[in-house]
């Protein structure tokens, strides 16, 4: 055998239980949840089969396209408000704290990343609430004469993503600016650009890569997740993960929940391609 | 504009902030509701916290899920990643494709999938359930963070060894692991804080057996509890002394 | 100890890109032979087949008479010193320089005893307890070679070892390593783009380039005999100088027709190859000799440049009666 096979045969071998693992703990179930998605309840039995059913109801019945958009409008804000607040923490830190505080200074940035997500929803909850600290704080202040309902809307659940995201958004971005050489700003001043051009037409591109593999990170995270809008919006409105664990909750109806699944799949899928270009997930 | 910058700085902290204090406040309320007005300072939350047994065995259960599923999605994500950085392999930007591709689905997608392939061949739900699901999430990162480690230095070193003599198993034991221990170990504790963090393939994935997020929530339901911030404490404690020893451990050392 | 190499017609594609063109090689046991060319020559390519880290095409390596096809670099009687050095940085020098012996199952007491020896050799001795960081750029290659040579190999590839060194420090290093391969008579095969290096320390150099072996002999036949236009160009400055019907432009020449080469230092006012009165266009000082251009009177768009004398006065404008007192006539 010749040196370049042995090499191969080592490296497939060294590659193969990440592969096995991935293809049957990950593809295979993908692969068997797509199938599902196809198939049909009767009563409380599965009946396998090929039936896009599934996916006219989710498309036809109300309940189900508008949390969909629920999902999809919460998701932007929470992205595009997100960015807007993280760009600037990252900046600050990355050019006016003084170099041997900027760890720390990060380090404090994202320290509430490391309660449980679970107990940081919770949190909220107990800022926000009826009772909670900001609204005993606005009656005791005299600004509003009843408590303000936050806690059970839609804001809740932006104000909790948005509290996580902007500690994710805040790295990513850092990490980014902290490799931009100053010569960049320099030779652009130097050419006679203002501070104001200096960011618009060197800084600001130049973080778009940061800017877009936090943005996409976000879009994945929040599209995806249960727990924060359970919490802190409730049932007033649906998103579209809420409605999956209802349909395997209350009604056990998994060809449902799996077809929902699949449209978040691709909802998730068509942001991935709109940002690819840009994407560095290798180098997160 | 200085000041402007110090201002949004200190908002920023404060917005940051504000929950985890008033979780950590809140969790010596004397009294049954966590909210204003602090009615006086008291441990006893965090004495029935620590006696109470479901979530003591819930705790070890996290810890123990996140310590085994963290350790594999090291192993596999490490030969893997040497794999690929070391060898010429046919297709191998689809192979990091695939291996990276879980790190862009959602939690909810996965454990639902696993759901419904363990119910098809008859795996109950279980913590080893919910641990699969968890190397399953933490396998990508362990991946791309000891991939993207693996510079050209590595690579000679490596081949140095090969050249010297050494097989490719003590290749990886004595120049690749030791070389990349700073990554490594942070791969390894980064696992371990998502694994012990996680909720939906939890949730979704065990049974009479859960984790402590899964007992957290369960907590929730019975409304707001000085008791469910005391618990909310002692992991934000736990994840904070890990952060804080990994910054000392590893971080430091490797500059 | 050491062994002969033998490289026989050995091709290397990559795809359409030709890397190694043909490439035949005889390299006797002990001897040094630096593999000398511009970036992308092969020289490297040529390398790493001889030790393994690559497969030619098509073509053959024996060492020591035996084909090395489908032999591991660990399995090979070769060691390399990479040109990063390639030091394990979590060990201390005496575990690097022990590596080798390790894998071969020699008892840690038999191998500090070896390494510090080694570390000796290469004028390290004391230090077995540091770590790579803790040393310079020379040092640092010192234990690169200390580490290769521990393990006796029968022949010593080294790539580009002295390349991030500075001047000063790459001379010495120079002397050393020709020192030390002396001493314990393994074959070394050296690569460097560097000429004088290549000078320096060769038994015998191979000039490559495009992945073809340009010329191939000592030092003093490479440079003053080249075989090759490239190699003439390579090995140090030469005027060249078109031969047509046996007239040079600046007059009729005892020579073939071809190119003829006058190496700046050759031309003088005493060479038998006459060039006839030149004017001197520009001059510089150099310490060791004066270099100026000149251009032949009877030739006015020719310009050479001569190595004349540090003791003689030339300055612009003058006009000096000059030859040839070697050359070599190349064809292509």
């Amino acid at each position: 055998m010749t040196l370049a096979a042995r090499d191969r045969r080592l490296g497939w071998g060294l590659l193969a239980p990440a592969l096995i693992w991935t293809a049957a703990f990950f593809i295979l179930p993908f692969l068997a949840m797509v199938a599902l998605s196809f198939a049909s309840m009767d009563g409380r039995t599965v009946v396998h089969g090929f039936d896009p059913g599934n996916y006219v109801r989710i498309f036809t019945d109300w309940t189900m396209l508008k949390a969909l958009i629920n999902s999809l409008e919460i998701t932007l804000v929470v992205t595009v408000v997100s960015v807007v607040l993280a760009w600037p923490l990252a900046a600050i830190i990355a050019f006016r704290v003084p170099a041997r505080w900027q760890r720390l200074a990060l380090l404090l940035a994202v320290l509430p990343f490391w309660t449980s997500y679970v107990v940081r929803s919770y949190s909220w909850l107990l800022v926000l609430g009826q009772n909670g600290v900001v609204n005993k704080a606005l009656l005791g202040l005299g600004v509003v004469a009843e408590p303000l309902q936050i806690v059970a809307t839609r804001s809740a659940t932006v104000i909790g993503f948005v509290h996580f995201f902007v500690m994710l958004l805040t790295l990513t971005i850092y990490a980014n600016l902290i490799q931009l050489s100053p010569n960049y700003a320099r030779a652009a001043q130097d050419l006679g650009a203002n501070r104001w051009q200096v960011f618009a037409h060197v800084i600001l591109p130049l973080t778009l890569p940061g800017v877009v593999t936090g943005a996409f990170l976000t879009f994945v995270l929040c599209i995806g997740d249960y727990i924060t809008p359970q919490i802190l919006g409730g049932n007033a409105e649906l998103t579209l993960p809420q409605l999956i664990m209802l349909q395997l909750g209350r009604s056990g109806n998994f060809p449902l929940a799996s077809a929902l699944s699949v449209v978040l799949m691709a909802v998730v899928t068509l942001a991935y391609f709109a940002a690819s270009r840009w994407l560095r997930l290798d180098r997160v | 504009m200085r000041a402007l910058s110090w201002a949004y700085l200190a908002l920023a902290y404060a917005f940051v902030f504000l929950p985890v204090v008033v979780l950590v406040v809140f969790s010596f309320q004397d009294g049954r509701l966590p909210v204003p007005p602090l009615r006086g300072f008291t441990l006893d939350w965090y004495a029935k916290v620590l006696a109470d047994r479901k979530l003591m065995a819930a705790l070890v259960n996290s810890l123990l899920v996140a310590a085994l599923s963290s350790a594999v999605a090291l192993v596999l994500g490490f030969l893997a990643a040497h794999a690929l950085a070391r060898v010429r392999l046919p297709g191998s930007a689809l192979l990091r494709g695939v291996l990276i591709a879980p790190m862009t689905v959602s939690y909810l997608i996965i454990a639902l999938g696993l759901l419904s392939l363990f119910n098809q061949i008859g795996i109950r739900p279980s913590l080893l359930a919910a641990g699969i699901g968890h190397v399953v999430i933490n396998l990508p990162l362990c991946f791309a963070i000891t991939y993207a480690a693996m510079g050209d230095h590595q690579k000679n070193a490596e081949r140095a060894a090969r050249d010297l003599g050494a097989p490719e198993w003590k290749v990886l034991a004595l120049v690749s692991a030791p070389m990349l221990a700073a990554p490594l170990a942070a791969a390894f504790f980064l696992s371990v804080t998502f694994s012990w963090d996680e909720f939906i393939i939890a949730f979704l994935l065990t049974r009479f057996d859960v984790t402590l997020p899964v007992e957290i929530w369960s907590m929730l339901r019975s409304g707001l509890s000085p008791a469910t911030n005391a618990v909310g404490s002692l992991v934000f404690l736990v994840s904070v002394t890990l952060v804080i020893l990994l910054e000392i451990l590893v971080f430091r050392r490797s500059k | 100890m050491t062994a002969s190499v033998s490289i026989q017609s050995v091709f290397q594609r990559y795809g359409t890109a030709v890397a190694l063109d043909a490439v035949s090689l005889e390299i006797a046991a002990g001897e040094f032979v630096v593999l000398l060319g511009p970036s992308g020559c092969g020289k490297t390519t040529l390398l790493n087949i001889i030790g393994g880290f690559a497969e030619p095409t098509s073509g053959q390596v024996l060492i020591g008479g035996r084909d090395m096809a489908g032999v591991a670099p660990k399995d090979r009687p070769t060691t390399t010193v990479f040109q990063d050095y390639a030091l394990f940085p979590h060990m201390s020098l005496r575990d690097n320089v022990g590596f080798g012996l390790r894998m071969r199952g020699v008892s840690r007491g038999d191998r500090a005893a070896k390494a510090d020896a080694m570390l000796a050799l290469v004028g390290l001795e004391g230090r077995g307890d540091r770590r790579p960081h803790e040393l310079s750029g020379g040092q640092r290659q010192r234990v690169a070679l200390a580490r290769a040579l521990a393990v006796e190999p029968d022949v010593l590839l080294l790539d580009e070892p002295l390349g991030a060194l500075d001047l000063k420090l790459r001379r010495q290093m120079q002397d050393e390593l020709k020192a030390i391969q002396r001493r314990v008579g393994t074959t070394f095969v050296h690569v460097t783009h560097d000429q004088e290096e290549a000078m320096a320390i060769a038994d015998r150099i191979v000039v490559m380039n495009g992945g073809r072996v340009e010329d191939f002999g000592p030092p003093r036949q490479v440079y003053l005999q080249p075989k090759s236009l490239f190699a003439a160009n390579f090995m140090g400055e030469v005027n060249l100088v078109p031969v047509v019907g046996g007239r040079a432009p600046f007059g009729p020449v005892p020579v073939d027709d071809g190119t003829l080469c006058l190496r700046p230092e050759a031309i003088s006012a005493t060479g038998s190859l006459h060039i006839g009165l030149c004017r001197v266009e520009d001059v510089a000082f150099f310490g060791t000799h004066v270099r100026a251009h000149v251009t032949p009177l009877t030739a006015p768009d020719l310009r050479l440049v001569v190595h004349l004398p540090q003791s003689l006065a030339v300055e612009v404008g003058m006009v000096l009666d000059l030859g040839a007192e070697s050359h070599v006539v190349l064809n292509g």
